[in-house]
């Protein structure tokens, strides 16, 4: 067992901040720091194509793709850099974290060099098609139909909270397609462009006042029959792996960025004298520590990841991170008093956390709610009755 | 980085758990505590013939001579079982403040037969008002680990750190009735007792505290997960209104959030040996994380073990109470979670000017 990195890592470290500080430090020092998701969409986008222009948009990737073929250490190293200027949340990390390693994972090598370059260069944006008003825990249950017209595959239906969609140019969709079908049978998992008319997103306000997520309406409309991932009616497999993405690699990426949260927090207690309250220093040493066993999880799930083995330790990782942030959400507005429930102007746009107090309520509810991950803890890794169904037999 | 096992840690894992799993049985784990708290058969087999109390003692000192993590692999395996062994006394406080401590000719004289288990050592906190003058000590230590059945004490007095054996006139030592019985103490009383500084008992006592809340860390980790691996296989085969009681969502996510609450543990646990090991600057943080975090846990999955269990959970019979028992001890020694987390927030510039 050994933390430390090698001094070969740490030139590459070293690498990674000094352009990561140049580029944030000059020419898109106006896009460090932020943390809304949908601030500056042109400059994040221009951000992301920078990022891609010089190899730094998704370094885990083969060489082939965009990427720099990455070890795992390198991975981590870059994600802590990219923290530490304060890089701003990744416009397309839909596609960075979840279309493209799904791609990568299941797609032809014609679909792989169709979109991966294109998502390592920061070229196409990507959001998700997965929800639906009757089908979000019971994410089965998907109505949206799909079927074969001459070339094309043909979409009917409605999706739901899908973030990001009004800036995207794909969205991967699962959509029924064998009539009559129930549950995880007869699903495909079909990449759909946005801009056509068939496609109608509206945006949904959310309790930010932001509006990160929108309805997608799919209304006749078409991608061509070579964009399906796996085989027809399989898609619910493709759905499954690209599931465990999200709680896998990508997830570490984030938590790096929760140590500025943290750090705000902090210096906010030192500012106005909450620092000196017991209970406050109490729950910011349980987020201290908290923060550091996030790290030391994650850590320890992708080593055990790239030695190939599954380690159900990995089943907890959502559920840890998402509470902590919660937790750090309420602690944050204990510390800011009343001066975080103001915020000067007419516009309701809060600054960063007691906006964190208020996004946080999503992290325990999108990529499975903690109820749900508690069922999949106790199914799968402890073994335990699976939950009865009422509908399906 | 690799933060997994290496074979070697994971041979040593599985032979520290078929070892505690064969020999550390509820039968002499109760029979132990009926008479002094010891299993002797346990320690013999643990010390004299696996060599393991030198664990991380350098061969040069008669040790095994591997590092913190191989000994948080056995205390954890040892808390699985609330093995009746003085562990934490002799291995995870005694020793390590010899061995870091000790002078040339201490450590030649002990640590070699501390490390075949020949003696046992413990490590005492003096009380308030307890003086050490012109080469004696005259005061008294109040709950001493496993003090009755040790050879050999170091004592903290203020900053210094004083080796005393067991037969030295004037060391009064009154067993007392613990409530975990798997972990007696002892008072101490000094009258005037000869005792013999360590060289440098900054160190020694730092390698002390440090290595005993990791070895308590470790404790509570094994603990833990052996709370949550009975508690599982008890829900799975309990029926009540027609069903397991283990597909009620009410256990059910009880059950999840253990292994949440101890996956984390395991995580700490193992992020402070390694950081000791390396000698790395976070060493101090994560030994205090690891103590505060996996002795929280341990406590909350004790207490979900006998609420989960029903009645037979809160019976003499059933093993639950040692678990809880001993969750109780590694939560209060070194220091409550509160205590740990205190220094953590000194750590993270909470009391720095704005
Ligand atoms: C900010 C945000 C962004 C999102 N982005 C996307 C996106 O980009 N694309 C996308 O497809 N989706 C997205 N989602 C949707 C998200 O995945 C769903 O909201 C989530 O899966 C929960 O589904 P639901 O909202 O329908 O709640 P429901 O499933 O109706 O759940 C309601 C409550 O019932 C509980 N519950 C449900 N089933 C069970 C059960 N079996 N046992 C115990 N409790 C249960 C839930 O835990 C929850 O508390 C996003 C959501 C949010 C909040």
């Amino acid at each position: 067992m050994k933390l430390g990195f090698s001094p070969d890592e740490e030139v590459f470290r070293a690498e990674a901040a000094a352009w990561l500080t140049a580029e944030l430090g000059g020419p898109f020092a106006d896009v460090r720091g932020l943390t809304s998701l949908t601030d500056a969409p042109e400059r994040r986008r221009d951000w992301e194509r920078r990022l891609g222009e010089a190899g730094w948009s998704c370094v885990g990737w083969p060489k082939a793709y965009g990427g720099r073929d990455a070890t795992l250490a390198q991975q981590v190293i870059f994600a802590e850099e990219y923290a530490r200027a304060g890089g701003p949340p990744r416009l397309n990390h839909i596609g960075i974290e979840l279309a493209g390693p799904t791609i990568l994972a299941f797609g032809t090598d014609e679909q792989k060099a169709r979109f991966l370059p294109a998502i390592a260069k920061g070229e196409e944006i990507w959001c998700q098609g997965y929800s639906e008003p009757g089908a979000g825990s019971d994410l089965a249950n998907v109505r949206t139909r799909a079927w074969r017209e001459d070339d094309d595959w043909v979409i009917e239906g409605q999706k739901v909270w899908t973030s990001l969609a009004q800036f995207s140019d794909w969205i991967f969709v699962i959509a029924r397609s064998e009539e009559g079908s129930r549950g995880p049978k007869g699903l495909s998992f079909l990449l759909v462009p946005v801009d056509q008319p068939g496609v109608t997103v509206r945006p949904i306000h959310q309790i930010t006042g932001e509006a990160e997520f929108n309805e997608t309406f799919f209304d006749g409309a078409r991608t061509d029959a070579a964009n399906i991932l796996g085989t027809p009616g399989d898609g619910w497999k493709v759905a499954m792996g690209l599931l465990g993405f999200e709680r896998g690699v990508s997830t570490l990426a984030q938590q790096m960025g929760f140590r500025n949260e943290l750090d705000a927090v902090i210096a906010a207690a030192r500012t106005n004298g909450a620092a000196k309250d017991p209970l406050i220093r109490q729950r910011i040493a349980k987020a201290e520590i908290g923060l550091r066993l996030m790290r030391y999880g994650a850590l320890r799930m992708l080593t055990h990841a790239e030695d190939g083995k599954l380690n159900p330790a990995a089943l907890t990782y959502k559920i840890q991170w998402a509470t902590w942030r919660r937790d750090l959400g309420e602690l944050a507005m204990d510390v800011l008093g009343q001066a975080g429930e103001t915020t000067p102007g007419g516009d309701y746009a809060f600054p960063a956390l007691p906006n964190l107090f208020l996004y946080s309520r999503a992290d325990t509810i999108y990529g499975g709610t903690n109820e749900i991950q508690r069922n999949i803890i106790a199914e799968r890794a402890l073994g335990l009755p699976r939950e009865p169904r009422g509908d399906l037999k | 980085m690799h933060f997994a096992f290496t074979d070697e840690q994971a041979m040593i894992a599985e032979t520290a758990k078929a070892f505690f799993a064969e020999q550390a049985t509820s039968e002499r784990t109760r029979a132990a505590m009926a008479a002094t708290g010891v299993d002797e058969a346990l320690w013999q087999a643990f010390t004299a013939e696996l060599g393991l109390a030198g664990v991380a003692v350098p061969e040069s000192e008669g040790g095994v001579g591997l590092g913190m993590i191989e000994l948080a692999i056995l205390a954890e395996e040892a808390g699985r079982h609330v093995a009746a062994l003085p562990l934490l006394a002799s291995v995870g406080l005694a020793i390590p403040a010899i061995l870091a401590g000790g002078s040339d000719g201490q450590k030649m004289r002990l640590l070699s037969r501390l490390a075949a288990g020949e003696l046992v050592a413990s490590f005492a906190e003096a009380a308030p008002g307890t003086i050490w003058s012109d080469g004696a000590l005259t005061g008294s230590a109040l709950h001493v680990p496993h003090g009755a059945r040790a050879d050999l004490f170091v004592v903290a007095v203020d900053d210094k750190a004083l080796l005393i054996e067991r037969d030295t006139p004037g060391l009064a030592v009154t067993p007392l009735t613990s409530m975990d019985q798997t972990r007696p103490y002892a008072r101490l009383d000094f009258g005037a007792v000869a005792a013999e500084p360590l060289a440098d008992p900054a160190a020694a006592l730092a390698a002390a505290r440090h290595t005993g809340a990791l070895v308590l860390a470790a404790d509570a980790l094994g603990g833990a997960q052996a709370c949550l691996d009975r508690t599982v296989a008890y829900a799975q085969e309990r029926i009540q209104f027609g069903r397991a009681i283990g597909s009620f969502q009410a256990v059910k996510h009880r059950l999840a959030d253990m292994m949440v609450g101890i996956e984390q543990a395991r995580s700490a646990v193992y992020w402070a040996a390694c950081a000791i090991d390396e000698r790395s600057d976070e060493a101090v943080f994560a030994v205090h994380a690891a103590k505060a975090f996996a002795c929280d846990t341990y406590s909350d999955a004790a207490g979900e073990m006998i609420q989960l269990h029903g009645g037979i959970g809160f019976t003499w019979e059933h093993d639950a109470h040692l678990y809880f028992k001993r969750a109780r001890s590694d939560r209060t020694l070194l220091g409550t979670p509160d205590w740990h987390r205190e220094r953590i927030a000194q750590m993270a510039g909470l009391d720095e000017a704005a």
